[in-house]
């Protein structure tokens, strides 16, 4: 499975499931980078079909819509959706 | 699955035909240029690997027929505008984001998620009313409610400019 890393400042576990036509995904991802935050990301979209429902299954058991972005920050908190200010409170807990 | 190259004059020059398209039928499409051509883009990629336009914030099953809810524009595009002023994705907005007079904000999923998808609603009937025989059926276009009286859909409606697959019988 692909899943592409960007370094950063450690803040635990940060993992981002996005398409990679999805705008909101990109906005989503420009800010983790502005932030500076160590993370990965996987472009749903672009897995092959068995990958694709495995790792839907992970999504819908954090957002049970399945939507992208879907953000997950140290197994704890998730985060459907580019909602800046959600974001930047949840990596500063 | 390999992400799918498209040709930047094809993005414009979509972009210019939606932009029309949308203007034409009281639709707005995003002032945000960038951000929007990058949704254009999305939806010519969408095209190219699945053979139809899924929205590009969307997972696209591959299957037309499990998607034509999705493929733009979607059929919850006028009900998002109507309560949150931007379609799912954001290539359409109300005239107010239009005028940058107001900002596209998130838009939670009103697609049901995947386990309840394809199940049969139950249809809510229209009772005929005071016309108990009709002698035309109505067809109903499924993204903006265009209503139409005759022996089949329009190839194209003419509202939103969907297909003829997207209208359901109406009454």
């Amino acid at each position: 499975m692909v899943i592409e890393h960007v370094n950063g400042k450690k803040m635990g576990k940060v993992i981002l499931y996005a398409l990679s036509t999805c705008g909101w995904c990109a906005k989503t991802k420009d800010l983790l980078r502005q932030l500076g935050v160590d993370f990965d990301y996987i472009y749903v979209d672009l897995l092959e079909d068995g990958e694709q429902d495995e790792v839907m299954n992970e999504i819908e058991k954090w957002n049970p819509k399945g939507s992208f972005p879907t953000l997950v920050i140290r197994d704890k908190i998730s985060i459907a959706g580019f909602r800046e200010t959600e974001i930047r409170e949840a990596l500063e807990k | 699955m390999n992400p799918a190259v498209v040709d930047e004059k094809v993005v414009d020059r979509v972009y210019i035909t939606l932009k029309k398209e949308a203007e034409s039928g009281g639709y707005f499409l995003n002032p945000d240029v960038d951000f929007t051509k990058n949704l254009v883009r999305g939806l010519l990629k969408n095209e190219q690997r699945y053979g139809y336009r899924a929205c590009p914030c969307r997972l696209a099953s591959g299957k037309n027929e499990e998607d034509l809810d999705i493929v733009c524009p979607c059929n919850y595009r006028d009900p998002d505008l109507n309560d949150f002023g931007a379609c799912y994705c954001a290539l359409y907005v109300n005239e107010a984001v239009a005028g940058g007079k107001e900002h596209a904000a998130p838009v939670p999923e009103r697609r049901p998620p995947r386990s309840e998808r394809g199940k049969k609603k139950a249809v809510k009937t229209v009772s005929a009313g005071p016309f108990p025989s009709l002698p035309f059926p109505v067809w109903r276009c499924t993204v903006c409610g265009y209503l139409c009286a005759r022996e089949q859909p329009p190839e194209i409606c003419p509202v939103c400019k969907v297909r003829k697959e997207r209208f359901e019988r109406f009454i």
